[in-house]
C-alpha cells in the first residue's frame, strides 16, 4: 500500500478569504476533525486540498452518495482464487496511514451509516473493524474532514446530531464581486472585463435563489464560462453553456438568466 | 371638364332620395380618389340596389360614405358581398342592425387584407345570429338577436385587438354562453361584462403580462435586487390613448398585453420597460413638480428618463439595441412650427440624441446639450438636480411662440418602454389632509360575501366542453376557516366506532412502514450474503465461473403519501337516511373523524377541507385541517361544526385543494373526494357541463402528479362518476356503512 499516491505535489490555487486556514491549521494541530460548510463550487475541496498541500499530508477523497455504506468507508472481504481478502476503505487507509480522509456532500450519505466515524472521530481516535477482529488506532497524523452544503438539504438530509458534535466547522460562502472576480482571471487566464462581467451573472443568478434555482451560479461554473471562451467561443454562448445550461430545467429560469447574459454582455 | 363623366355617373344613380342627391356629389368625389371608373359603376349599381331594398336612405347615406375606402382595400367584388349581405340582413329580424353593420366595414377593412377575409368575418356574423336567435317550436321566431347591434358598434374595437380568429371565438363564447340571458348578452357584447374583458385578453395577440409575470419578477429580482410587486392595467379597452406604465411607491404597473414593435418580442418590451423604470427606482431622485411648468416637467423628464437610459445602459450594454429599436422619434421636419406645438417633437429628438451618439439631430441647440450632458455624465452617474437645471435651460432657449398653440404634435413622440415619471415628480397637496370619505349609503344593497378569516379570493378557469377551451377565471373561489364547535363531539362519535377503531388499528399496525428490506445479490453491497459466497466459493474451487453478486444490501421502506379529503357540503347532505335516521352529514362527519383518526396514526401527511357553491362567482372552500397542523382539538371542534348548503362545483374545489398539494413533497399525492351526488351549481344549466369540467380537472392534476379518488355516497352514480374518474370511485350503497368504507378505501389505495 503505497500512501504516497494520495499526496498532492502542486500547489492548488487557493485565493485566502479570512484567516481560515490559520484555523485550520490550529485544528489540525489539535487533532481535531473539521468540518467545512457552504454552496456548491464555492470552494470547500479546494481549500482541504490546499490544506493538505500546505501541511504536507496525503488525502483521501471519498464523495459520498446515498448507497454508501459503512463498509464502502471501513473496507470489506473481497473473493480472490485463495478465499477471501480483506481490503482496506478509504477511511480505515487514512486512519492506518496517517491521511486527511475527506468525506465530500457527507449529508448525501444515510445518517445510521456514518455512525462507523464516530469512534475516528472523538478522544479515541480508534476504528474497529469488528468482520475482521482488528482495532486500528489511528495515526497520528490522521484528520477526518467533512464538506456539506447547508442549502439544499431537506428535512430528510442532515446530520444526527450525535455526528454534527464531534466537528469544528468553517463557514464558506461565494467570495465578493471583486475576488471572485481575481480568482477567475487566475484560474482561467481570463481579462478581468470578461471575469467582472461573469460575476456579474453569477450575481444575478444568486438573487434568483429560491425563486426557481435551488443554487446560485457557483465560482466553478465561472471558471468553466472563462475556459470556454479562451477556447474562442463567445461569451454570451460560453456563458449559456457553462452557467445557465447545467443548473437549471426551468424554461423560465432559463430565459431570464439567458436575458441577464446578453444584457450584461451586450 | 369635370361635368360631363359627372353626368354619366349621375345617369347611373337611379336613387330618388333627396337627402342621398344631395349627398351624390362629395361622396362620388370622394369615391374618385379611391376607385377607378369600372369600380365607381358598382360602387352605383350597389347604392341603387340598397335603395331598393325599402329600409330608407340612411342605409344608403352610410353606404355611400364609407364603401370607396372598403372597395378599394377589399377589391371591386366586395362590393357585390356587402350588399348582399345588406339586402339578407334587411330581410331578418336584424335589420337594425344593418346601418352598424355598414359603418363597422369601416375599421374592418383596415384590418382585414382581401375578400376571403371579409367572407369570413360575415360567416362569423352569420354564426352568431344562429346561436343568438330565440327559436319557438322550431322555427325562427321574429325576435332579433339581442347582441347584434352592440357587436357591431363595439366592432371598432374588437377588431384593432383581435385577428378573424380571435373575433370568431370571441362571438362563438359570447353567444354560447349568454344565449339565455338577453342582458348579459348585451352587457358581453358592448364589452362591459368583465367576462368580456377576460376572453379579449385570451384572444388577443401579443405577450401577456399572465404568462410572462414570472419571467419579469426574476428579472426584476436579479438585475434590479428590487422585489416591488407588479400589477397589470387593461389596455383593451382605451381607445384613444394608451395609458402608459408607471412606477410608484412599492408598486410597478404595467399593461396587461404587449405586442410585438420594431422587432422586439412581447417579452422584451416588457423587460426593456422594466429596466427604465428600475434605473429611476436606481438613479432618480424627487423633484417637486409644482416648481416647474408643465412643459418645463416635459423638457426635464426627457433629459431625466435619457441619463437612466444611459446608466442603465452603462451597466448592461444589452439593453442598447432594445431602447435604440423602440425608441422611436419623428422624422426632420415632420411638423410646421407655425401650426402646431412641436415641443414634444423636441423632447423626443433631444431624447434620442442624448442616448444615441449617433443620432444626427440636425439641430445646434441639441448638439450642444448634448455636449453639457456628456460632460455631466463622463463617468459619473450626475443626477436629477442636474437634469432638471438642464432642462430648465434647454427649455428657455428653444421655447417658441406656438408652443402654446392648443395643438401639439404627437405624432412617434411618445418612448413606449417609458413609464409616466411619476415616480420623482410630486405635487404639493396642500387638501390632502381635508379629504372626508363619504360614506356609501347604497353599500347594504351589494351582496355581501362574508370574508372574516377569509383568504383572498382566487380565479380558476372552468372547462368548456362544447368549445374544448377553458373559460379563463370563470370561478371565484373564497377560502376561510371552518368555524368551530365542541370538539367532545368527535370524541363520542369516536367511542361509539370503538369496535371498528380496533379493527383498523390492526390494519394500521400490518400497513406501517417495515423499516428495512433487504436486497439480495448484489455485486456491491454492504454486507457479505455467506450462502452466496460460499456456494461462489465452490464455484471457483471447481473451475467455475463464481457469481460474483455475493453482496447484500437494505434499503429502507417507508410512506411517503401526502392526503387531501376534500369533503362535499352541499344541502343534500342534509338529507335523511331511512336505514339510520342519521343525515348523509352526519355520516360524513363519522367517516372523516375515523379516516382523519387512521391517517393521523399511519403518520401520513393531511389536509382536509369542505366546500360547497352557490353560482360561478362564490365557490366555498372550507379549511378544516392544514397539512402542518397537528390533528387535535381545533381540527376536531371544526370536524364537529360542519354545516350543508349550496351547491356542488367540484371541478373548481379540486382545483384550489390542488395548489395545496402540489406544493407538498412527497411521492405520491393523492386527493381524495367525498360526495353525494354529481357536480352541480345552480347557474350551470347544462348539466354535463359540470361533469365534463371535473373530468377534465382530474386529468389536470393526474398530469401533476396528484391522484384524485372520488367516494360517492349516490347509489346511481354509475352513470356519470366513471366518466369523470375513470375507475378511480367507490360508491358507497349502504351508507350506514361509510364510516367503517372509507379508512378501508384510504388504506387500499395507500397500500
Amino acid at each position: 500500500m503505497d500512501i504516497k499516491q494520495y499526496k498532492i505535489d502542486k500547489e492548488p490555487y487557493y485565493q485566502q478569504l479570512a484567516n481560515e486556514v490559520e484555523l485550520y491549521n490550529a485544528a489540525y494541530n489539535a487533532k481535531l476533525p473539521m468540518m467545512v460548510k457552504g454552496p456548491t463550487g464555492c470552494g470547500k475541496s479546494r481549500f482541504v486540498e490546499y490544506m493538505a498541500w500546505k501541511l504536507g499530508k496525503p488525502i483521501i477523497t471519498v464523495s459520498c452518495n446515498e448507497d454508501i455504506t459503512a463498509s464502502d468507508l471501513v473496507g470489506r472481504f473481497l473473493l480472490d482464487a485463495n478465499g477471501t481478502r480483506w481490503v482496506d476503505g478509504p477511511l480505515t487507509m487514512a486512519a492506518r496511514y496517517g491521511a486527511i480522509c475527506y468525506l465530500d456532500e457527507i449529508v448525501e450519505a444515510r445518517q445510521d451509516t456514518m455512525v462507523v466515524i464516530h469512534s475516528l472521530t472523538d478522544h479515541r481516535r480508534e476504528l474497529s473493524l469488528d468482520k475482521k477482529g482488528e482495532l486500528i488506532k489511528a495515526h497520528a497524523d490522521f484528520q477526518l474532514v467533512i464538506s456539506y452544503n447547508p442549502g439544499y438539504q431537506s428535512l430528510m438530509k442532515d446530520l444526527k446530531q450525535s455526528t454534527k458534535q464531534r466537528f469544528c466547522g468553517l463557514d464558506f460562502d461565494y467570495a465578493d464581486a471583486e475576488i471572485e472576480s481575481k480568482i477567475i482571471q487566475k484560474e482561467a487566464n481570463i481579462t478581468a472585463d470578461v471575469a467582472d462581467k461573469l460575476v456579474k451573472v453569477g450575481q444575478a443568478a444568486r438573487k434568483l435563489k429560491g425563486h426557481g434555482l435551488d443554487e446560485g451560479i457557483s465560482t466553478r461554473l465561472m471558471v468553466y464560462a472563462a475556459q470556454l471562451i479562451n477556447q474562442g467561443i463567445t461569451p454570451i454562448q460560453a456563458s449559456k453553456m457553462a452557467m445557465v445550461r447545467p443548473i437549471t430545467d426551468d424554461e423560465d429560469v432559463r430565459e431570464s438568466l439567458d436575458n441577464a447574459i446578453e444584457l450584461i454582455f451586450g | 371638364m369635370e361635368t360631363e363623366p359627372l353626368n354619366k355617373y349621375q345617369q347611373r344613380f337611379k336613387c330618388k332620395f333627396p337627402d342621398a342627391l344631395e349627398a351624390f356629389e362629395p361622396c362620388l368625389k370622394n369615391a374618385q380618389k379611391y376607385l377607378n371608373d369600372i369600380a365607381i359603376f358598382a360602387y352605383l349599381d350597389g347604392a341603387n340596389f340598397l335603395c331598393s331594398i325599402g329600409q330608407g336612405v340612411h342605409p344608403v347615406l352610410v353606404y355611400l360614405k364609407i364603401i370607396p375606402e372598403v372597395a378599394q382595400q377589399l377589391g371591386t367584388d366586395s362590393i357585390k358581398i356587402i350588399t348582399d349581405y345588406s339586402y339578407k340582413l334587411a330581410r331578418s329580424p336584424n335589420k337594425k342592425a344593418l346601418i352598424p353593420f355598414l359603418q363597422s366595414l369601416k375599421t374592418v377593412c383596415r384590418r382585414i387584407k382581401n375578400k376571403d377575409d371579409l367572407q369570413h368575418y360575415l360567416i362569423a356574423l352569420d354564426e352568431f345570429v344562429e346561436k343568438t336567435q330565440t327559436v319557438i317550436h322550431g322555427h325562427n321566431s321574429l325576435y332579433e338577436s339581442s347582441g347584434m347591434v352592440p357587436l357591431l358598434q363595439a366592432m371598432p374595437q374588437l377588431i384593432s385587438k383581435l385577428s378573424i380568429k380571435g373575433l370568431r371565438n370571441f362571438i362563438d363564447y359570447g353567444a354560447r354562453n349568454y344565449v339565455d340571458a338577453p342582458d348579459q348578452q348585451i352587457d358581453y357584447f358592448s364589452l362591459k361584462s368583465h367576462d368580456a374583458k377576460s376572453i379579449i385578453n385570451r384572444e388577443r395577440e401579443g405577450t401577456s403580462f399572465k404568462n410572462s409575470e414570472h419571467k419579469l419578477n426574476m428579472a426584476k429580482e436579479s438585475l434590479w435586487d428590487c422585489d416591488y410587486p407588479m400589477t397589470a392595467f387593461s389596455t383593451s379597452f382605451d381607445q384613444v390613448r394608451e395609458p402608459l406604465p408607471y412606477l410608484e411607491e412599492e408598486l410597478i404597473a404595467v399593461p396587461d398585453v404587449y405586442e410585438d414593435k420594431n422587432g422586439i418580442s412581447g417579452i422584451n418590451r416588457y423587460r426593456t420597460m422594466l429596466a427604465h423604470m428600475m434605473s429611476h427606482r436606481k438613479w432618480s431622485s424627487k423633484l417637486m413638480a409644482d416648481n416647474y411648468a408643465p412643459q418645463m416637467q416635459l423638457i426635464i423628464s426627457a433629459f431625466e428618463d435619457a441619463r437612466v437610459d444611459r446608466l442603465a445602459m452603462r451597466q448592461y450594454p444589452g439593453l442598447t439595441k432594445y431602447f435604440f429599436a423602440l425608441h422611436t422619434y419623428p422624422e426632420k421636419g415632420a411638423c410646421d412650427a407655425m401650426k402646431v406645438s412641436t415641443i414634444r417633437y423636441r423632447a423626443t429628438r433631444l431624447s434620442r440624441a442624448l442616448i444615441d451618439k449617433n443620432f444626427n439631430p440636425e439641430d445646434e441647440l441639441i448638439e450642444e446639450f448634448r455636449k453639457k450632458f456628456n460632460q455631466l455624465l463622463n463617468n459619473k452617474p450626475s443626477s436629477t438636480q442636474e437634469m432638471a437645471k438642464l432642462g430648465t435651460q434647454y427649455f428657455i432657449q428653444s421655447r417658441l411662440d406656438s408652443d402654446s398653440l392648443p395643438e401639439i404634435y404627437f405624432d412617434n413622440t411618445e418612448v413606449s418602454y417609458r413609464d409616466d415619471n411619476r415616480y420623482f415628480w410630486f405635487h404639493y397637496e396642500e387638501y390632502d389632509e381635508a379629504d372626508e370619505i363619504v360614506p356609501n349609503e347604497y353599500q347594504n344593497e351589494e351582496r355581501i360575501i362574508d370574508t372574516a378569516d377569509s383568504l383572498p379570493p382566487r380565479f380558476y378557469d372552468e372547462w368548456d366542453y362544447i368549445s374544448q377551451s377553458y373559460r379563463p377565471d370563470w370561478t371565484t373561489v373564497y377560502e376561510r376557516l371552518h368555524p368551530s364547535g365542541d370538539a367532545n363531539k368527535i370524541d363520542k362519535l369516536m367511542q361509539k366506532h370503538d369496535e371498528l377503531a380496533k379493527k383498523l388499528k390492526r390494519m394500521i399496525e400490518m400497513l406501517k412502514p417495515q423499516n428495512k428490506k433487504r436486497i439480495r445479490f448484489q455485486e456491491e453491497g454492504s454486507e457479505l450474503d455467506l450462502d452466496i459466497a460460499l456456494r461462489s466459493l465452490i464455484d471457483l474451487k471447481n473451475g467455475q465461473v463464481p457469481d460474483l453478486r455475493i453482496n447484500y444490501s437494505n434499503t429502507t421502506d417507508s410512506r411517503n403519501i401526502a392526503v387531501m379529503l376534500l369533503v362535499d357540503s352541499s344541502e343534500s347532505l342534509n338529507q335523511i337516511n331511512a336505514e339510520t335516521g342519521q343525515s348523509l352529514l352526519e355520516l360524513s362527519q363519522e367517516a372523516l373523524a375515523i379516516t382523519a383518526w387512521t391517517i393521523d396514526k399511519l403518520g401520513d401527511k393531511f389536509a382536509i377541507a369542505g366546500f360547497n357553491s352557490n353560482t360561478r362567482s362564490e365557490v366555498r372552500y372550507q379549511h378544516i385541517k392544514g397539512f402542518s397542523e397537528q390533528y387535535g382539538e381545533t381540527v376536531k371542534a371544526r370536524i364537529a361544526q360542519m354545516q350543508a348548503s349550496y351547491s356542488t362545483r367540484m371541478g373548481s374545489a379540486m382545483r384550489h385543494a390542488a395548489h395545496y398539494l402540489s406544493a407538498q413533497q412527497a411521492e405520491k399525492k393523492l386527493l381524495l373526494v367525498l360526495t353525494d351526488g354529481e357536480p352541480a351549481d345552480i347557474d350551470a344549466k347544462d348539466p354535463k357541463s359540470l361533469i365534463k369540467d371535473t373530468k377534465k380537472c382530474v386529468e389536470e392534476l393526474n398530469s401533476q402528479g396528484i391522484f384524485s379518488y372520488c367516494i360517492t355516497l349516490d347509489k346511481n352514480a354509475d352513470d356519470y362518476v366513471s366518466d369523470i374518474f375513470n375507475n378511480q370511485y367507490t360508491i358507497i350503497d349502504h351508507v350506514n356503512k361509510l364510516p367503517e368504507q372509507l379508512p378501508k378505501v384510504f388504506m387500499q389505495l395507500t397500500r
